[in-house]
């Protein structure tokens, strides 16, 4: 057992019983309470409201919405980002503690949207590393339920995240 | 004390805008420029050298009473007229329902203006808005800072010269260009799955 | 001795302390600077343009009908109210006349935002303070308007009903069935909001006394809307200069006296019922009749006027006629699936199995060389040919003749007669302005958009200081505003 050389320079832990029944387990335990920070910056932070309240209920997978990004796991970003506001984003998403995810929702966050101006990012990715994006222009809430739903199956399928060997 | 419940009448304005126009260019002849009419609405184009007088005339006069400031803003007519600017000022008097515009005109070279602060407090952030978009410098404003760009931005986006996807990536504001540098250099310590 | 040693351990500094653009509280990207002395408030400065994308420009560089989706998204929570305003400012421009029963349509609308603004307004607000069970009652009603507006025309928040000349498309009957029921027990839900926060004492004892304006101060500070009700000047938009069907309908203006949150919480809390009222009457006296304003210069012509030239699309072969072409290349560079081939000032031919039938060429060539025939893919060359030379059938000139007007008038926009116009409007959160500046091409030369959010953001510092610092949250709700629009 130990590290097992594939080429050069990586070197990955071996997929063995142990280490996969615990990439189940904390894996299962990630995905079914993802805690985001509030970061609803303009029309999509209504959806993302509408879906926090009782009509389209968020409660139920296990979301809860924080306040801090020192508690939480993940970061919604949604509305449009711009130029001003980037150096805001960037230094809450530095603040949210590992493992943490990115979910740009609506399309002014994936890539900037309606407005090709002067003072808006065309697309949060430019700055963050994304992990989900869920187009729309607003997303319909049933559209960031799956957005979360599709971020919930990559935190499956991660392996050996947990470990300090990565 | 409740609050209660009113039924406002719709009557119709007060003086016609001609005859507020009319007041004007009997009360400061020299300063006015033209008197323009597009469907039912008037605007007198001004000097811009006594524009706080004229504010306080209109708005201190008991017949005129334009006491609600409804806009502030500038146009830039770049090349279609010889003067670049124009301040626009949109009144209304909530008692007598009649209203006015003025455009007081503001050359390129010296963009420059009184403001009127002190007649409508509201007027704050709107100054500060077109000194912000335009360029257009407010003498006697109480805080003269941009309002809707970062502080240190370079140039006055609204002008019909500046282009609209901005600035080129290399002079772009420093301040976005850093967060671009900084998010490349903590990429290798990014879970790549 | 012992008094100076005391007074230099006790030294007291006024704390800054920045709430900042994320903040659970602030609707929206607010920064605020609060320099506080204990947890008195001694000066707070709003910090605004996290959220500027620069929609004054970007209107200068489309049309009026390309700009309009551009305005939902500035107050997006009533996002009806906005395209009402743009609409009434463009036509009012354009001098076109509505017809009645688009009006009685957009005062529906408009009073259904009204009605969903003032819902999302109530819940923010009071889970700010601390009323967390009336954010779900608000939302579960939001979401009924909003399912509303998704039977009307498919979407739920950015919807761009209102168009310039009228609306986009007509209201079924189940709409107006559902919307009644909705009117019947919207009343017995703001009771419920009432029962729990009217007289409850917490309520009372964090919004009563809270950010007081006088009157006169209001005016002068340029406020609009419920927040200057409160104070008690009599000043609504829908009253003063009528627009749609407001002159037709009969509602009442609820009006403060304190000008406190409290009364601008209960002027509102009103203006729930009156809009009620105002859709019930709507519903009543709803017209038949067209939707769309009749005024061919400046609206776009159903396209069965077109049918044609471009139904049935099979039937149908754009040929050049070989003597008239002058090999321009005009049409080779126009079109889009580069159908075209031919050398310069060599007559050009079309490839009809690559041919899209769109009608750019059509439409591109001034020396009236193309020639629509019928004709399909069942010919050939030489029997196409043969047909563009034969005289064309009047019925595809005329519908010729609209395609070209059509294409001129989507890519230019229409021809604005020269001037300037601000047109004012009654949006749930104040007086949305619109100022238009317009050269006679099809694009405005100046879009001015007067946002009361952005008169009220900067009234804070007068409202907030001497409270303390949980008032704050207090004075930013009960101001109202959203900063898409505050900073556009």
């Amino acid at each position: 057992m130990g590290l097992i050389q594939v080429d050069e320079d990586t070197r990955i832990l071996p997929p063995n019983i142990i280490i996969t029944s615990f990439d189940k387990l904390i894996n299962w335990g990630r995905l079914s309470s993802i805690w985001p920070t509030t970061f609803g910056l303009a029309c999509c932070a209504i959806e993302m409201m509408a879906v926090g309240a009782a009509h389209y209920d968020f409660d139920r997978f296990g979301i809860i919405f924080r306040g801090s990004p020192r508690q939480s796991d993940c970061i919604i970003v949604a509305g449009t980002v711009t130029k001003k506001m980037a150096p805001v984003v960037r230094r809450v998403y530095d603040q949210v503690p590992e493992p943490r995810y990115v979910v740009a929702m609506g399309s002014c966050a994936c890539t900037g949207g309606v407005f090709r101006t002067y003072s808006t990012v065309q697309g949060c990715d430019s700055f963050l590393p994304v992990d989900v994006y869920v187009p729309g222009c607003p997303p319909r809430p049933e559209t960031l339920l799956e957005g979360m739903m599709l971020l919930q199956e990559k935190i499956r399928k991660e392996r050996a995240r947990w470990s300090p060997w990565r | 004390m409740a609050v209660t419940e009113v039924r406002i009448s719709i009557h119709p304005a007060g003086l016609n805008p001609k005859d507020i126009a009319e007041k004007i260019k009997a009360q400061f002849p020299e300063q006015v420029v033209d008197v323009a009419e597009f469907r039912d609405q008037v605007s007198v184009i001004v000097k811009r050298d006594q524009i706080v007088p004229i504010c306080r005339y209109l708005h201190d006069e008991p017949v005129l009473s334009l006491d609600h400031l409804q806009d502030l803003t500038a146009v830039d007519y770049q090349k279609k007229k010889d003067i670049r600017f124009e301040v626009v000022y949109n009144l209304y008097s909530m008692r007598y329902r009649h209203r006015i515009r003025i455009r007081a005109q503001v050359p390129e070279n010296d963009p420059k203006i009184n403001s009127v602060v002190p007649i409508w407090a509201g007027a704050n952030w709107h100054e500060r808005e077109c000194f912000d978009m335009f360029g257009i410098v407010f003498t006697g404003h109480p805080d003269p800072r941009r309002i809707l760009m970062p502080e240190d931005w370079e140039g006055s986006p609204l002008r019909k010269d500046y282009p609209l996807p901005g600035p080129a990536p290399e002079n772009d504001w420093p301040g976005f260009t850093e967060v671009l540098k900084r998010s490349k250099e903590l990429r290798e310590f990014e879970w790549e799955g | 001795m012992i008094q100076k040693e005391a007074e230099k351990i006790f030294e007291t500094r006024e704390l800054n302390v920045n709430m900042g653009p994320q903040h659970p509280a602030t609707h929206g990207v607010l920064r605020l600077v609060l320099d506080i002395d204990g947890e008195t408030i001694v000066k707070v400065t709003p910090h605004v343009g996290y959220l500027h994308r620069g929609i004054e420009k970007l209107g200068e560089s489309l049309s009026y009908f390309q700009a309009l989706p551009l305005t939902d998204r500035m107050d997006y929570v009533s996002a009806m109210s906005n395209n009402i305003g743009y609409c009434v400012a463009v036509e009012k421009l354009f001098g076109i006349e509505v017809p009645e029963r688009a009006k009685y349509i957009r005062t529906i609308v408009g009073e259904m935002s009204r009605i969903a603004n003032h819902l999302l307004w109530l819940a923010t607000h009071a889970l700010d303070i601390g009323a967390m069970t009336v954010f779900l009652y608000c939302f579960r009603e939001r979401e009924w308007i909003l399912d509303l507006y998704e039977m009307i025309c498919g979407a739920r928040l950015t919807v761009t009903y209102p168009r310039v000349g009228g609306v986009r498309n007509d209201v079924p009957q189940e709409f107006l069935d559902s919307l009644w029921k909705f009117t019947e027990e919207f009343p017995s839900r703001v009771l419920e909001y009432e029962t729990l926060i009217d007289q409850n004492r917490i309520w009372l004892e964090r919004t009563k006394g809270i950010g007081v304006i006088s009157a006169e101060e209001a005016v002068n500070w340029g406020m609009t809307g419920p927040t200057l009700r409160g104070s008690g000047v009599p000043y609504d938009i829908r009253k003063h200069m009528p627009y749609d069907a407001y002159d037709k309908v009969e509602f009442d203006v609820p009006i403060g006296t304190e000008g406190d949150t409290y009364d601008r919480y209960r002027c509102r809390m009103l203006e729930f019922r009156q809009s009620n009222n105002i859709i019930r009457q709507c519903i009543e006296k709803l017209p038949p009749g067209p939707i769309m304003a009749d005024a061919p210069k400046f609206m776009l012509q159903p396209k069965d006027k077109m049918m044609p030239i471009t139904h049935p699309t099979e039937a149908l072969a754009y040929v050049i006629e070989e003597k008239v072409c002058k090999g321009c290349g005009m049409c080779l560079r126009a079109c889009p699936a580069a159908a075209i081939f031919g050398e310069k000032k060599k007559p050009h031919t079309i490839k009809q199995e690559m041919c899209l039938r769109c009608g750019n060429c059509f439409v591109t060539c001034k020396f009236k060389a193309l020639k629509v025939v019928p004709g399909g893919k069942a010919m050939t060359e030489e029997q196409l040919k043969e047909l563009a030379s034969a005289p064309v059938p009047e019925e595809i000139t005329k519908a010729a003749e609209y395609m070209v007007r059509h294409f001129e008038f989507v890519k230019k926009g229409p021809k604005v007669p020269e001037g300037e116009i601000y047109v004012a409007t009654e949006v749930p959160k104040g007086e949305l302005g619109f100022y238009f500046v317009s050269d006679g091409s099809g694009k405005p030369y100046r879009m001015r958009v007067r946002a009361p959010s952005f008169i009220h953001a900067g009234c804070i510092p007068r409202l907030a200081v001497g409270h303390l610092v949980a008032d704050v949250i207090a004075v930013i709700g009960t101001i109202d505003i959203v900063l898409g629009e505050c900073d556009r």
